[in-house]
């Protein structure tokens, strides 16, 4: 005779019912499917963001004659700043040289000229937590209390307006992503009650020779768990197949985009899991409150 | 071992279930529950097996009072109870042992003692040659003798029986019959809510008959410690 264990009732389900338990994993699976969908759009996003945030730097012109002793001081002053990532000094002939090669239309001009008009510079990358309009503001400054710096400019409309962009998206994301996760986890929550209703006979028969709730739980709680470990799995291979898709047929646009870290891999696992297990728990306490 | 006193019970909805319901039933004995539809049986079944808690009055079964039984006290009741009722209840895709001793594995018995356990009792109602059947394999009498396999295995003092006749024919109605009256000389405690009067009549056991809540008659109370014989 083969005896019963939680882990052996749980399977019986799957055996017992696999058309509903299918079912389950696959409503899971979608619902997940969405919220990674939503997921991987947002990591996009905000990849380019931080691409873009990348170029917010602080550039300091220095004034013409400046002793280079002074400059290396300051500069090792400024790489001290708490935001400042790495300064670069730019020397009045760099500039030049960089201006020859960037700005093609002004190659000739620049090549007649008998000084050059370029100012040398500083220019700070700021770490990526600093690079946002207060902060670049901040040690904007500060560079300017150095007695050799003409002017500093760090594109400040440009800076704010990606501050603005990337609140709003933080905001939407977080209330997209919370709808579609309160959806994943009705719609989960709902599969399994359907699966605790279907299994209302036996839940009776088990009160009645006396199991307590927290064995009658067991099983359930197992099932829910697997359903969501099968359903997390099932929506990661449907994300990275719209994500393969979807970078096969947009060319260079494609190349760019990013997939989750297995970090993000494995939370969707664990966000899988716990749904699951939460359903379970909800929808077999509710039953046992009302048997 | 039951002990019913002024007891009453009016359901939610308003219906009076039972009123001022009390006696006893001492250990061993044999008690029909008799009366119409809507008479109190079920009332007084669901009270004893902790469904339900009295309104008013007092009900200890075994050294349980139910009135004041906290829920998770309720699995403990339990398995001081066999419970039988007329629609078998068998877990229709677990084979008649895989039945039995599902009532052995969710209190927990220990592994290695179950199987034994569970051919003991198949074989005190008759059925060790079907242990590897399905429900549906079975008829109605025989599909009763697994509930009540599965009602004695945890050796309960009380039985507790629902119309355990109500779907059977005349011959297996005798036999369910005859094991209950076999399980009671056992020592066992028999409760049996019947309509069947020819079972009741000529039997020689305490009836206790209901009507509208009421206790209308209770015949042998008065010998209520002896258990006939």
């Amino acid at each position: 005779m083969r005896m019963s264990s939680p882990w052996r009732e749980a399977l019986r389900t799957f055996r017992r019912a696999p058309l509903l338990s299918a079912l389950s994993v696959a409503s899971i699976g979608f619902s997940l499917f969405t919220v990674g969908l939503f997921g991987l759009v947002a990591l996009n996003f905000r990849a380019s963001l931080r691409s873009l945030a990348e170029r917010v730097e602080v550039v300091a012109f220095v004034l013409r004659g400046t002793p280079t002793e002074a400059i290396t001081a300051a500069s090792q002053d400024i790489q001290a700043f708490p935001e400042v990532l790495e300064v670069r000094y730019v020397s009045e002939e760099q500039a030049l040289a960089r201006a020859r090669e960037e700005l093609v239309e002004f190659k000739e001009a620049y090549r007649d000229l008998e000084t050059n008009p370029l100012p040398a510079s500083l220019e700070v990358q700021l770490r990526p937590a600093f690079r946002d309009a207060v902060s670049a503001q901040r040690v904007a400054e500060r560079i300017r209390t150095f007695g050799f710096v003409d002017d500093v400019r760090y594109g400040r409309d440009w800076v704010e307006r990606l501050d603005r962009l990337r609140n709003m998206a933080a905001v939407v994301g977080l209330v997209i992503g919370l709808a579609f996760a309160v959806v994943a986890i009705v719609i989960i929550g709902v599969t399994i009650r359907i699966t605790v209703l279907q299994r209302a006979g036996e839940i009776a028969i088990m009160r009645l020779v006396g199991a307590t709730n927290r064995f009658i739980r067991g099983p359930f709680l197992l099932e829910g768990a697997l359903k969501g470990v099968l359903g997390g799995g099932l929506a990661i291979g449907m994300c990275w197949a719209t994500f393969a898709v979807f970078r096969n047929t947009t060319g260079t646009m494609g190349s760019t985009l990013v997939f989750f870290e297995p970090q993000h891999l494995a939370l969707m696992m664990v966000f899988g899991t716990g749904i699951g297990l939460l359903g379970s728990l909800l929808s077999v306490g509710r039953h046992l409150r009302h048997v | 071992m039951i002990r019913f006193l002024g007891v009453s019970k009016t359901y939610p909805n308003g219906v009076v279930g039972l009123r001022d319901v009390s006696f006893h039933i001492p250990k061993g004995q044999f008690v029909f529950l008799t009366g119409h539809s809507g008479a109190g049986k079920s009332s007084i079944l669901s009270l004893i097996i902790g469904e339900q808690k009295p309104t008013q009055g007092e009900v200890r079964v075994s050294t349980f009072p139910i009135g004041k039984l906290a829920s998770k006290d309720v699995p403990r009741l339990r398995r001081k109870l066999g419970i039988v009722f007329q629609d078998f209840r068998l877990l229709e895709d677990r084979t008649i042992e895989e039945n039995v001793a599902f009532a052995l594995e969710v209190t927990g018995a220990r592994r290695e003692a179950i199987p034994g356990r569970v051919m003991r009792v198949l074989t005190q109602v008759g059925l060790a040659s079907k242990a590897k059947v399905y429900p549906k394999e079975l008829s109605g009498g025989e599909q009763q003798r697994v509930a009540i396999a599965r009602a004695l295995v945890n050796d309960p003092p009380i039985l507790i029986a629902d119309e355990p006749t109500g779907n059977l024919d005349e011959r297996a109605t005798r036999g369910i019959f005859q094991l209950l009256q076999q399980i009671n000389a056992g020592g066992c405690v028999v409760v049996m809510a019947t309509h069947n009067l020819a079972l009741v009549r000529g039997s020689g056991y305490r009836v206790i008959e209901l009507k509208a809540g009421h206790v209308v008659f209770d015949g042998g109370q008065e010998t209520a410690e002896v258990a006939p014989k």
